[in-house]
């Protein structure tokens, strides 16, 4: 038991990582800013749990996902779907000519509930809707993918066009998804009214808690013999296969755990921000996210949910004051993080922690397995990029 | 669709079918462009619709030119070379800045080529304004002929078409039957032993990337015939053309043109059957799904990896 403790904790200086981010998104931040910037960091939060399903999938699995975005959003809609059934009760939307049923479906002439919406009446079945859809969905996409062996840049492109078919879907079948505008006008959860400031509190902390607890399970699944064979597996696949492994089945499953985090994510950002729309699912999140993962340093869980909020808050801070500027930024940052530090900022802390007393005494008590997992600086990729039919 | 007589039905096809070969004619091309880079080199351009867009801008900015001086009518094949001229120097220029660091890495070529992407798009909407700009068409563009009085048939189309297949039988031709194209496949095929007999290996992989970046501003020029260009415009052709090429198999000519036509055709006939965007929908999950079933694409050649 105090092994499986310590491994998920990564040793000591991965608990006292996760202390210092526990104790700054959860002390820090909620001390040090008014309830509105506290909400925008609650919406990068949700943003971090993608990142974090990157590093497991990109960073640790070599599996480029263009389609996080697609996750996020299903986990997103699910939780949007129940809390607008809860706000369309038929006395609140009398005045339509079918009362009881969502705005958007009225003024698309729809006079019923489609049956998909049916299962979003009860919040248990919703739950188990934002977890299971998205997980079985990635099943679905990772079954045909990996077990004919394609990887690498196909992969990428092909998660991303389905990417863009889910939001063009959704844009296009305006009755039944709320079209471009997304669904909105949330308001209560349970006739708890999640607009009220103590309801975003309590929100963000349940969101700042599950962050953590996703972080864990990823250490925890990373620390396993599973989590060595993904590392082995990204940089020698064919040696790994050759070695009796059944390579695609650890690819679906680190896909699916990927997708099932993304989803968690997706579900708190409804319910923080208070609606739900397509522009969270199509190509750009989706490759935004992976910016994230890849400033925090693609290989650090908690990295990923520093970059993910230094990212976001450049990007308000810039579009409040030089919009123009901002997309330079973005896609400098883009080749600046690949061109020159492929770590991220983890590359970077790990890098000069060394030079600061307190700090190198920290790394040297590393075990030695976890300094093993740095990636090189140019991972090995070309071998195992795309098809071998 | 049960409003329309059997003959309206016929000619309907017709000129959904000319307007889908509009659509494949700059399919055509973005997608030779990225088929040089990608099927050649490994090398994933999501810039690619950028260096489409610095194509269209050069015309328009040519166009602009030409009108002031009165020489509209002769401007446009001058303007195609141009395009192409400075699309191949700026892909010349980024292989040699950035492209070149990361061929080890396709993911990380893959996510630095969308941050040039983002610069470009601003570039453009700093320099050309974030309204969409159109160019002014030459009179012979412009006007339709009509081989029966229910067909109606735009001569930019045609012309558009005609451009698509002369550039198709060049890339052919440089890649099979030119020195520079056995250099070209020399490389892809074997780089150590290429170097070894003295080719230039890294010259040759600047000039391929630079080729299909060329290619890519005759995409450019061919569009400003038949529709309006802003600084996200190749950004909405960029997920069709690598569909077209994944899904034509990445090294093929042939399969890249046959896919070209596949999806443009599905998409433009099943736009008017269907909404535009579901249109779209359908024709990009059946791509999905057939390249689930095999990954490999239409022509793919039979080499095991």
């Amino acid at each position: 038991m105090n092994e499986t403790l310590s491994k998920i904790l990564g040793g000591k200086q991965g608990a006292i990582g996760l202390a210092i981010l526990a104790a700054f998104i959860m002390i820090v931040l909620p001390l040090g800013l008014d309830p509105f910037r506290l909400g925008l960091i609650g919406k990068y939060l949700t943003y971090a749990f993608v990142a974090v399903s990157l590093v497991l999938l990109w960073g640790n699995g070599g599996i480029l996902s263009l389609g996080q975005g697609i996750f996020f959003g299903l986990g997103g809609y699910g939780m949007a779907m129940f809390l607008k059934l809860e706000a369309s009760d038929p006395v609140s939307t009398a005045i339509q000519s079918t009362p009881g049923i969502p705005d958007f479906m009225d003024w698309n002439q729809l006079t019923a509930l489609p049956w998909f919406w049916e299962p979003f009446k009860s919040l248990p079945l919703t739950i188990l809707a934002i977890l299971v859809v998205p997980t079985i969905f990635a099943f679905l996409i990772g079954y045909a993918m990996f077990k004919r062996r394609v990887g690498g840049v196909y992969f990428a492109i092909i998660t991303q066009a389905i990417a863009l078919i889910l939001s063009i879907l959704i844009v296009g079948q305006q009755g039944y998804t709320g079209g471009v505008n997304g669904i909105t006008d949330l308001k209560t959860l349970l006739g708890w009214d999640i607009r009220s400031d103590s309801a975003k509190y309590v929100l963000y902390y349940v969101n700042a808690g599950l962050l953590i607890a996703c972080i864990l399970l990823s250490r925890y699944v990373l620390s396993s013999k599973f989590g060595m064979l993904l590392l082995a597996m990204r940089d020698k696949e064919e040696r790994v296969r050759f070695s009796g492994y059944d390579v695609s089945n650890f690819k679906i499953f680190i896909f699916c755990l990927a997708a099932m985090i993304s989803a968690i994510g997706g579900a708190m950002f409804t319910l923080q921000v208070g609606f739900m729309s397509p522009t969270f699912i199509g190509i750009v999140p989706s490759i935004e996210m992976v910016i994230f993962a890849a400033v925090g340093g693609r290989m650090s869980l908690i990295g990923a949910v520093y970059g993910t909020l230094l990212v976001n808050f450049g990007k308000t801070m810039f579009s409040e004051t030089y919009p123009e500027l901002w997309l330079f930024l973005m896609g400098g940052l883009f080749i600046a993080v690949v061109m020159f530090f492929p770590n991220g900022i983890a590359g970077i802390y790990d890098k000069y922690a060394k030079k600061v007393p307190f700090l190198r005494k920290l790394s040297e008590e590393t075990p030695k397995a976890k300094k093993a997992e740095a990636i090189p600086a140019a991972p090995v990729e070309t071998k195992e990029a795309g098809v071998k039919a | 669709m049960f409003d329309y007589s059997m003959a309206e039905i016929g000619n309907i096809v017709v000129m959904q079918a000319f307007s889908g070969l509009s659509l494949f004619s700059v399919l055509l091309l973005m997608a030779l462009g990225l088929a040089i880079i990608f099927g050649q080199m490994g090398v994933i351009n999501m810039a690619h619709g950028e260096f489409m867009a610095i194509g269209a801008y050069t015309t328009v900015f040519l166009s602009k030119v030409a009108e002031t001086y009165g020489i509209v009518n002769y401007y446009f094949l001058f303007a195609i070379v141009i395009a192409f001229i400075i699309a191949f120097i700026i892909g010349y220029i980024i292989e040699f800045a950035l492209i070149r660091h990361l061929y080890k890495r396709p993911l990380d070529t893959l996510l630095a080529t969308w941050g040039l992407s983002l610069v470009m798009q601003q570039i453009f909407r700093s320099t050309f304004g974030a309204k969409e700009v159109s160019a002014v068409l030459p009179e012979w563009l412009m006007g339709s002929f009509q081989p029966t009085p229910d067909i109606d048939i735009p001569i930019n189309g045609v012309f558009v078409l005609a451009l698509a297949l002369v550039v198709t039988v060049g890339v052919y031709i440089f890649m099979f039957r030119s020195r520079w194209g056995l250099r070209v496949r020399a490389t892809v095929q074997n780089r150590v032993m290429a170097g070894a007999v003295g080719i230039n290996t890294k010259k040759v992989d600047r000039v391929t990337f630079a080729l299909g970046c060329g290619i890519a501003g005759v995409a450019g020029a061919a569009f400003t015939t038949i529709a309006s260009t802003g600084p996200t415009t190749g950004s909405l052709y960029i997920v069709d053309s690598f569909m077209v090429v994944v899904f034509g198999g990445a090294a093929s000519i042939l399969g890249t043109i046959a896919s070209a036509f596949g999806i443009a055709q599905a998409q433009s006939i099943l736009q008017f059957f269907m909404t535009s965007s579901m249109g779209k929908v359908a024709t990009l999950m059946v791509i999905v799904g057939i390249l689930m079933m095999r990954p490999e694409g239409l022509f793919a050649s039979k080499v095991r990896k």
